[in-house]
């Protein structure tokens, strides 16, 4: 019996888990896997074809480097790394720090009912789409109607037209972003605080350090793994922004694009408004290429500092 | 004994001037997240004229019913919006359901000759993307879902990150043993996942359900790749193109009275709000007894085998 009866028998012996992962593989293959094939057209001059999307690849001329060598010729590249790096680097740092002072403040609250209730409410945000948030923020930017307008005008101020000046975004991009997200994290590292071991704080106490000394010396501590590798698996995915964030709530207005256009809403603008799909196509290969590396190092790094956290 | 129990409690918590604090923190950034939600319901009750005049208010002038009226009257791209929201969540989380508990499954089993292929196959895509125009071309020249419903259903399908938190799960929950004693009884492979294995994993799929559902519910992008025609455009997405519109037709035609007439076709300000508020309602009131599935498969998540 050669090597295919062997590998025959094997399939037959596996048949029914075979099957089970049918469905699911050919998903991948179609919503994966040709894609990722497909990211060639980075280096052609993509051309559609009536024939499909094969022939539209294979019939289209190789041109090389030529799309990347634009991409990085314009101003764009540099802007909407900047943009896409800079506000996740800030969404990280703030979103650790004031996450995990939440999740210890909610640990520590003593009337536990009144905790879970709060702990509903800053959940509430995670449930949300990002057009629903749209929403949110215009009834507070509105120019006209705004409830921030109405607020500068209490104190004599000038209203502002929030929706077309750049200098106000960052903050307000950021203050969305940890509006939004806060609540998740901080339930996902209250959860690792109630799995400390209720004895560490009793032998403190015996000792007679004070709550504040408990956090230092126990709590933080023990949450540090988890900080770590949320955090390092965050910067694995720093090249990637929140479609939804940059797009919905500065409600796609151009004279933001300076501080608002990040690769993924570049991509999106360059597919459906500007038609660039050879150079569009570079800087989607573009943000998954160095995506890849930094998730590869930031996993090596976990795994140096603790294998069983590692993503792989 | 009781005494020294409720002294020793007492040494643990916070003093009363801290807890204060800590209340007082908590419960104003729990207050903040919740806000903007009764913010926007109360503009859906407010009177259109009282609006125009003082703007968005906490306490307006004057509460009206109006808006949900004329939603409801004029409601049917609502309605339409609706059915094609519900349709999608039901059957798409349905399929995913399905789709990824068997997926999970197969690969968990560690009798199962090519699970490591097969894990490989699914991790990789969290690793690693096409992007969004080749993704885009296929779905739309290979799998021709431009302007159909399954263009809202299939791309949500499947997630690696979903197939990862069951396997954990079924590796942790599902013993051996169980799975042996089929096996010895003659039960099938599927009739071992559909007997034995599915009743002991049901909160496991029941959070990956959850997320399931909320995906789809919330969803907006695949509405805004691929679909053109109105009778297939989800809530969210119809949130945004009354959005658009409206801006739209605010920019490009000042002060011309048929753009005034175009204007006055789109819902005013509080049918708008009254729109958000009826999508975002179902999610709002049963989100608080179902989280404590979110919170678990987040954790699963996060400390993973």
């Amino acid at each position: 019996m050669g090597a295919i009866g062997r590998f025959l028998k094997n399939i037959m012996t596996n048949r029914a888990m075979l099957l089970m992962v049918l469905p699911g593989a050919i998903w991948f293959l179609f919503f994966s896997y040709l894609p990722m094939f497909g990211t060639i057209i980075a280096f052609k001059e993509y051309r559609f074809s009536r024939d499909g999307f094969l022939a539209s690849i294979f019939n289209s001329e190789w041109v090389g480097f030529d799309n990347f060598k634009f991409l990085f010729s314009t101003n764009d590249a540099y802007i909407i790394t900047r943009n896409t790096v800079l506000y996740n680097f800030v969404f990280i740092i703030l979103g650790l720090v004031l996450s995990v002072a939440l999740a210890i403040i909610l640990s520590e609250i003593v009337n536990k009912r009144l905790a879970k209730v709060y702990q509903t409410g800053m959940f509430l945000p995670y449930f949300l789409s990002w057009v629903i948030v749209g929403y949110f923020v215009f009834s507070f930017l509105s120019f006209d109607k705004g409830m921030m307008n109405q607020i500068l005008g209490w104190f004599g101020a000038e209203p502002v037209q929030w929706y077309s000046e750049a200098k106000y975004w960052p903050v307000i991009l950021t203050l969305v972003s940890l509006w939004k997200g806060i609540g998740y994290s901080s339930v996902v590292y209250l959860a690792a605080i109630m799995g400390i071991d209720k004895s560490l704080y009793e032998a403190a106490m015996i000792d007679g350090a004070n709550k504040w000394q408990q956090i230092k010396a126990i709590t933080i501590p023990m949450l540090k793994p988890l900080m770590t590798i949320l955090t390092l698996l965050a910067i694995g995915k720093i090249f990637y922004a929140d479609f939804g964030l940059f797009y919905q709530v500065p409600r796609d207005s151009g004279t933001l694009y300076s501080v608002t256009n990040v690769i993924d809403t570049y991509v999106y603008r360059g597919l459906k408004t500007t038609g660039e799909i050879g150079m569009t196509t570079a800087a989607g290969l573009y943000q998954s290429v160095v995506g890849f590396i930094l998730v590869m190092t930031s996993n090596y790094i976990v795994r140096k500092y603790d294998k069983d956290n590692a993503l792989f | 004994m009781a005494k020294s129990n409720a002294k020793s409690q007492d040494f643990h918590q916070l003093s009363k001037g801290w807890n204060i604090g800590a209340n007082l923190i908590a419960g104003i950034f729990a207050f903040l997240c919740v806000f903007p939600f009764l913010f926007v319901l109360i503009i859906s009750f407010t009177d259109e004229k009282s609006l125009a005049t003082n703007g968005y208010q906490i306490i307006p002038e004057k509460w009206s019913l109006e808006a949900y009226r004329y939603v409801f009257q004029t409601g049917d791209t609502l309605l339409r919006s609706y059915g094609v929201t519900i349709f999608v969540t039901v059957v798409g989380t349905i399929i995913s359901l399905c789709v990824i508990a068997l997926y999970a499954y197969a690969v968990s089993r560690k009798s199962f000759r090519y699970r490591n292929f097969f894990s490989f196959f699914a991790f990789f895509t969290m690793l690693f993307n096409g992007g969004l125009v080749p993704t885009y071309i296929v779905a739309t020249q290979v799998l021709h879902l431009k302007d159909s419903i399954w263009a809202l259903i299939w791309p949500l399908a499947v997630n690696a990150f979903y197939i990862m938190i069951l396997r954990t799960f079924y590796s942790t929950s599902v013993p051996d043993a169980i799975l042996e004693s089929g096996k010895i009884d003659g039960a099938s492979e599927f009739k071992i996942f559909y007997k034995l294995v599915l009743p002991l994993s049901l909160p496991g799929l029941a959070t990956i359900g959850l997320f399931s559902t909320l995906g789809y519910w919330n969803d907006w992008f695949n509405a805004l790749l691929y679909i053109d025609n109105p009778d297939l455009v989800p809530l969210q997405s119809m949130l945004m193109r009354i959005e658009t519109s409206m801006q739209f037709i605010l920019q490009n035609s000042q002060n011309s009275s048929l753009s005034m007439s175009a204007l006055q076709s789109l819902p005013q300000d509080t049918s708008r709000m009254a729109m958000v508020v009826l999508a975002t309602g179902p999610i709002v009131l049963a989100y608080p007894f179902f989280q404590r599935y979110f919170i678990q498969g987040l954790t699963i998540g996060a400390v993973k085998e």
